[in-house]
């Protein structure tokens, strides 16, 4: 379903040349459940950004369905795939209703129905009526969340790419909104890339998990090898100690 | 061993049209030379709670509380000008983000000898000799390149460390820690507790760890306190967080998504609304 083969992604400031992807490659099938972990700067974001056209890369190297897409996309070709942002608190227009969040991708894609998908999208995400009139500044962080959701999805998307979807929330909220997009993913049949920092968001949403560092792709792993600990490179091994929690050992 | 800080039925309240709305109810707890953490999700009170330690409730907020001793004086009620002899000297916070709490037109070595300058009569120049060990001591490779940056040209974790050097320079008695390490990676994050873990121990101080991060709290702290809707709903070392009785520290712990097992399902936090009586 998409195809990324040796993406690299340069950035220039002031003449200095900034290599954020460097020769990553990867291929995510039809229904699946890719994750890319690494830390702040390893360019996990970044790649999200250029599969959905939102970042040039140096060359053309993403196949999407077999077509090869560039930064300029077509209406059915941004139809295709949908992204929920990190921050819920940023990523809705604050002068905006919920209702008119929802209802612009519906417009700016002419489709019929408004008014039906818009109360079926919010009922899908676990919104009540009385939230549609809301502005987002009278929501909680997992309700804005869920609107975010609701807008990616109200398009029937073929692929949801989620960038840090609940590492601005607290922990039982987190849950909920991971319960959710797990649960949304199987009934739309979504192929869906999540990028996130949290190894156990990552091990509990992907099957398969990529693990970048500074730009570059340090090794895929199955989720079972992950649970496991079954790693080849040290950098993963360490990822994984990490997380863990804190050590009082002394190195 | 006498406590450091006593705090008997601490409260907290904002008055409001509509009435009083109590950020904090009735929270006592006492702290000794320990980590002693503290957990809860937004809005459970556990910054307020920090905050009011401190003397940092803005006003219209009233702080209420039977007693609250520092090193077995009374700090309820200081005037400000008395909050200025303890804060900063004896007790000092370092916040969550250091891009927000750092001054970001004033270089790094100006900010911490400013506030050594603060509280000891001392020459600029020891000043500065003392927030270059400083910037050592919270493992800065090069601190005389540190000492002349600005804010923005550091990464959150140096900045973090920075902020710590800037908490530790008048060797307070108590660390107030704000999420110290929400904004930063996990690698660097245990690099930060790892700083502030050795510095707490080699100088003695007491330290309060807030964090909304329960497998943190667990591995870092001694002891720790769970705070749910402005109360504390539970009391119990940090090595045995897991078998918490509380059903929503329980909760709490199975919300967690694990690297180690797999679920079909998170379980989600049902809330009791008798857990707030």
């Amino acid at each position: 379903m998409i195809d990324v083969k040796s993406l690299s992604v340069t950035f220039s400031n002031n003449g200095r040349a900034i290599h954020a992807v460097r020769d990553v490659s990867f291929n995510v099938a039809e229904g699946e459940s890719f994750g890319i972990v690494g830390e702040s700067g390893s360019g996990k974001s970044t790649i999200l950004k250029t599969i959905a056209g939102l970042v040039t890369p140096d060359k053309p190297s993403i196949t999407i369905a077999g077509q090869s897409v560039g930064l300029k996309r077509s209406k059915a070709e941004r139809r295709l795939m949908q992204f929920v942002f990190q921050d819920p608190y940023g990523s809705l227009h604050p002068r905006q209703t919920v209702d008119d969040i929802l209802r612009e991708p519906l417009l700016i894609h002419g489709i019929e129905d408004i008014q039906g998908k818009v109360g079926a999208a919010l009922a899908e995400v676990g919104l009540q009526p009385i939230h549609r009139y809301r502005y987002p500044h009278q929501l909680s962080g997992g309700q804005r969340q869920r609107v975010a959701i609701a807008r990616a999805l109200i398009l029937k998307p073929k692929i949801l790419l989620l960038d840090e979807p609940t590492s601005a929330l607290d922990v039982s909220i987190q849950a909920e909104i991971l319960n959710l997009i797990s649960r949304l993913r199987s009934t739309h049949g979504l192929t869906s890339i999540l990028v996130s920092h949290d190894l156990g968001v990552v091990a509990y949403l992907c099957k398969r998990i990529a693990i970048m560092q500074n730009g570059a792709l340090v090794e895929v792993l199955n989720v079972e090898d992950l649970r496991r600990g079954i790693t080849l490179q040290k950098y993963s091994a360490d990822l994984l100690a990490a997380s863990v929690g804190y050590t009082r050992a002394k190195a | 061993m006498s406590n450091l800080l006593e705090v008997e039925n601490l409260n907290v309240a904002f008055p409001s049209r509509t009435g009083e709305t109590l950020a904090v109810r009735g929270a006592s707890f006492t702290l000794g030379k320990e980590r002693l953490g503290i957990v809860g999700e937004s809005g459970s009170g556990k910054s307020t709670t920090a905050r009011a330690l401190l003397g940092l409730i803005p006003a219209p907020g009233v702080v209420r509380a039977t007693a609250m001793r520092f090193n077995g004086q009374s700090i309820l009620g200081l005037k400000d000008q008395q909050w200025q002899a303890v804060r900063g000297r004896h007790m000092s916070m370092v916040m969550q983000d250091p891009k927000y709490s750092l001054n970001p037109v004033i270089t790094i070595g100006r900010q911490i000898q400013e506030t050594y300058l603060l509280h000891h009569r001392a020459s600029k120049a020891e000043a500065k000799t003392r927030a270059l060990s400083m910037l050592e001591a919270v493992k800065i490779r090069d601190p005389e390149l540190v000492y002349h940056l600005y804010p923005h040209q550091l990464s959150g974790g140096m900045g973090q460390r920075a902020m710590i050097a800037m908490m530790l320079i008048t060797e307070p008695e108590l660390l107030i820690a704000d999420e110290p390490t929400s904004a930063l990676d996990v690698t660097v994050q245990n690099e930060v507790l790892r700083i502030l873990d050795d510095l707490v121990t080699l100088r003695g101080m007491g330290l309060i760890f807030i964090s909304h991060n329960l497998t943190i709290v667990s591995s870092f702290c001694d002891r720790v306190l769970v705070m749910y809707g402005g109360k504390i709903v539970e009391e119990c070392k940090a090595s045995e967080l897991h078998k918490a009785k509380h059903p929503y520290t329980q909760a709490l712990l199975k919300a967690v998504p694990s690297v180690d097992h797999a679920v079909s399902e998170l379980s989600v936090v049902t809330r009791d609304p008798a857990w707030l009586t």
